[in-house]
């Protein structure tokens, strides 16, 4: 199903370091699309560059997929009713304010299904078992419903003006590129040979490919039995009639991606594997010529002060344990050292990112102490991005 | 350890999950590593198409068929056993899957041929899962339909993350929609069975953090609700534990006694800077706080039940040689 990938070296020149401020700023961005493998921390930085971007006096909604618990409810999105809701307190003296909804997938699946077809219609195709499994858990469903809620959001804020920043965070997925893939994964699924084929007898030309058919709904009735064909049957002809204009929505988002007042930020955490998604999701921009902001590298291991290095504190430990096995100091060595190791670590990986992807500007966000769920632990990490 | 002392003598199938970014990948690999000693044979499974079996040991991206990985963490008596992969993918699946179950012939290769198989594993998830779940349990209870095939003693899966693991080992309850009656219907119920089985674990791994550790909560409380056996709960990337309990809290609480740390480094060879001592002294309150964190997480872990394990955070990241050091860890504490 994926496709086979090619690199892409580097291009561009050396780029500065990421400023959020200037980004958000700028009244020319209109949506913040962050991106990410899972678990490095998308959700929190959407949230706070969102926050970050309301206190600076822009009209913000943040559109999130799966926020922790706590983070939810110090937003006020606890509840997923599929409606952007106000977040507070939020500093309002700038003139800007910050919504905030939790997408419900299903949901938003089933209000297309309904604007698209007849009530019956509409009816018989929520209640086919195949619409329920494609609705609720289709590879690219939560992706595709997230370019479709902010196609909706966009609209409607063309509008009425109730905002001028959509800020994104996309579903958590293993692969980066889940997100954009997902307009595309759904149309080559409606062009599929088979769906083609379940079509054929309502359709003309097709008349030819009956025998085949015969064949294999012989085979599908032996190993699934006739009941669920004849559900796959009905789900199919809805597809065709509700979900033309699938394809036109999914297209229109994706060039609204493509647009000037996109800015794409890729998130990742100094892990190998995270940075390699981000460095496919990098290429993968640049090749569909989308506008990537930057990166922004989570939970780095703060730098140890001083100059000296982990092998000349694992050295001093040593001799200090020898003389008495409990030493304090010979504690507060080995942190350092084993500090000093993640550090260099961590920026050796970063350095090999920025070397194949030099044009790419980068902001490194320190790892806090403590974990982030209120509005507070938002407004630091937004500081800390904008390098304060 | 031998092997009735550890804590899982009758699991053959062995379920790793995790929030993503916690290591579950690490973990299975280091479980099959610390499983497969004494000559015995053990499966490392991935069913997300990522290849990361393939990456974590360095060797060609793997076909969607068994080979030979690696060999085990020796036992006590210094032999080891031999860890196998399989990359399981869906559509390869389905195609043997048919083979093996239906005498389809021609009607087989047209199914394939026109799209038949795509459509399944595309639309519906669910099928996805119960081809990738099925062959899991072919390889867990191999018969005699698969003739000349290794007989494992463990399988370790590789699984989809914490939030999507009852789901994904719920087979018969994602096709219930699909599938009320015939073959499909009976072969899930069988695999459920084995699932549901004292001879499966599903072990979660987490870190010590607020968020992971509460979808380790909950996705234990949606295995229990599902039958599904919980196996233990793996806490990886533990940090150094250099500071006593007493040194920690006067870390925290910045009354540790500079004069102290001065006449230390000096002592060690180390001129005694200002700037250094602070550093190291700031470095110290970092690490406190976090520690105290990760305390306040570890006992909400050890009121989740079960047996925990816990893996250190490696400084320089995990290669081959760290997947046997972890293995050893894993093996010391019981786990295999």
């Amino acid at each position: 199903m994926t496709k086979a990938r090619t690199r892409q070296g580097p291009t561009g020149t050396q780029a500065h370091a990421l400023d959020v401020d200037a980004l958000i700023d700028d009244p020319a961005t209109g949506i913040i699309v962050c991106c990410g493998s899972g678990g490095v921390g998308k959700t929190t930085s959407a949230a706070a560059i969102a926050l970050r971007a309301a206190e600076r006096g822009r009209k913000v909604v943040v559109l999130t997929i799966d926020p922790a618990r706590r983070l939810a409810q110090s937003m006020g999105i606890e509840e997923l009713d599929n409606t952007p809701r106000p977040v507070s307190p939020v500093d309002t003296s700038g003139g800007g304010w910050l919504d905030a909804m939790m997408l419900d997938m299903k949901r938003t699946f089933d209000e297309v299904v309904e604007s698209q077809a007849s009530p019956e219609k509409a009816q018989q195709i929520l209640e086919n078992p195949f619409y329920i499994a494609l609705s609720s858990s289709f590879a690219g469903t939560q992706e595709y419903m997230a370019m479709e809620k902010l196609g909706q959001i966009h609209a409607q804020a063309a509008v009425d003006g109730s905002y001028d920043l959509i800020v994104v965070d996309t579903p958590p997925s293993r692969s980066a590129l889940d997100f954009l893939d997902a307009p595309e994964r759904l149309s080559s699924f409606l062009d599929g040979r088979f769906i083609r084929l379940m079509l054929a007898p309502a359709r003309g030309p097709a008349k030819l490919m009956t025998a085949g058919f015969g064949l294999i709904t012989n085979a599908l009735t032996k190993i699934l039995g006739g009941q669920v064909l004849k559900d796959l049957q009905t789900f199919v002809s809805a597809l065709d009639t509700v979900f033309g204009g699938f394809r036109q929505r999914a297209l229109r988002t994706y060039a609204l991606l493509q647009a000037d007042g996109t800015a794409f930020l890729v998130v990742a955490a100094p892990e190998p594997d995270a940075l390699r998604e981000a460095a496919y999701f990098v290429e993968r921009l640049s090749e569909d010529r989308m506008p990537l902001a930057g990166l922004i590298v989570n939970r780095a291991s703060p730098a140890p002060a001083g100059t000296l290095s982990a092998d000349e504190a694992m050295a001093a430990a040593e001799r200090l344990r020898k003389r008495d096995p409990e030493s304090l100091t010979a504690g507060l060595l080995r942190l350092h050292a084993d500090q000093t190791r993640m550090v260099e670590r961590e920026a050796r990986l970063r350095e090999r990112f920025a070397t194949a992807h030099p044009q790419v500007a980068t902001a490194v966000v320190p790892a806090l102490a403590g974990d982030v769920h209120d509005l507070e632990g938002l407004r630091r990490i937004g500081d800390l991005l904008a390098g304060q | 350890m031998s092997e009735a002392a550890n804590d899982w003598p009758k699991v053959r199938l062995h379920v790793v999950t995790g929030k993503g970014g916690t290591g579950k990948s690490t973990v299975a690999a280091a479980l099959a590593l610390a499983l497969a000693d004494r000559g015995k044979n053990v499966l490392l499974c991935e069913v997300e198409g990522r290849q990361g079996i393939a990456r974590m040991f360095d060797v060609d991206p793997l076909p969607p068929e068994e080979r030979r990985l690696t060999t085990g963490l020796p036992g006590a008596d210094g032999r080891p056993g031999v860890v196998h992969a399989l990359h399981i993918e869906a559509e390869a699946a389905l195609l043997e899957y048919l083979s093996l179950y239906y005498k389809l012939g021609r009607a087989g290769r047209a199914l394939d041929r026109f799209g038949v198989i795509e459509f399944a594993t595309t639309i519906a998830p669910g099928v996805r899962d119960v081809l990738l779940t099925g062959k899991v349990f072919e390889a867990v209870q191999r018969n005699t339909r698969n003739k000349g095939a290794i007989q494992y003693d463990a399988v370790v899966l590789d699984a989809p993350p914490t939030g999507r693991i009852t789901q994904f080992l719920n087979v018969s309850n994602e096709l219930a929609g699909l599938a009320k009656v015939g073959p499909i219907k009976s072969q899930s119920d069988t695999m459920m069975t084995l699932f549901r089985s004292p001879r499966t674990a599903v072990h979660l791994v987490t870190v010590l953090e607020e968020m992971p550790v509460q979808e380790t909560a909950d996705g234990i409380a949606e295995l229990r609700s599902a039958d599904l056996p919980v196996g233990g709960i793996v806490v990886n990337l533990v940090r150094p534990q250099d500071l006593s309990a007493d040194d920690l809290a006067r870390s925290h609480s910045g009354t540790i006694d500079r004069s102290e740390v001065e006449a230390d480094l000096e002592y060690a060879g180390i001129a005694p800077g200002p700037a250094l001592v602070d550093g190291l002294l700031s470095e110290a309150h970092d690490h406190a706080e976090r520690r105290a964190l990760e305390d306040s997480q570890r006992v909400l872990v050890g009121g989740l039940g079960g047996p925990t394990y816990e893996l250190p955070r490696l400084p320089l990241g995990v290669d081959l040689g760290a997947l046997y050091e972890l293995a050893a860890s894993l093996r010391d504490q019981g786990m295999a």
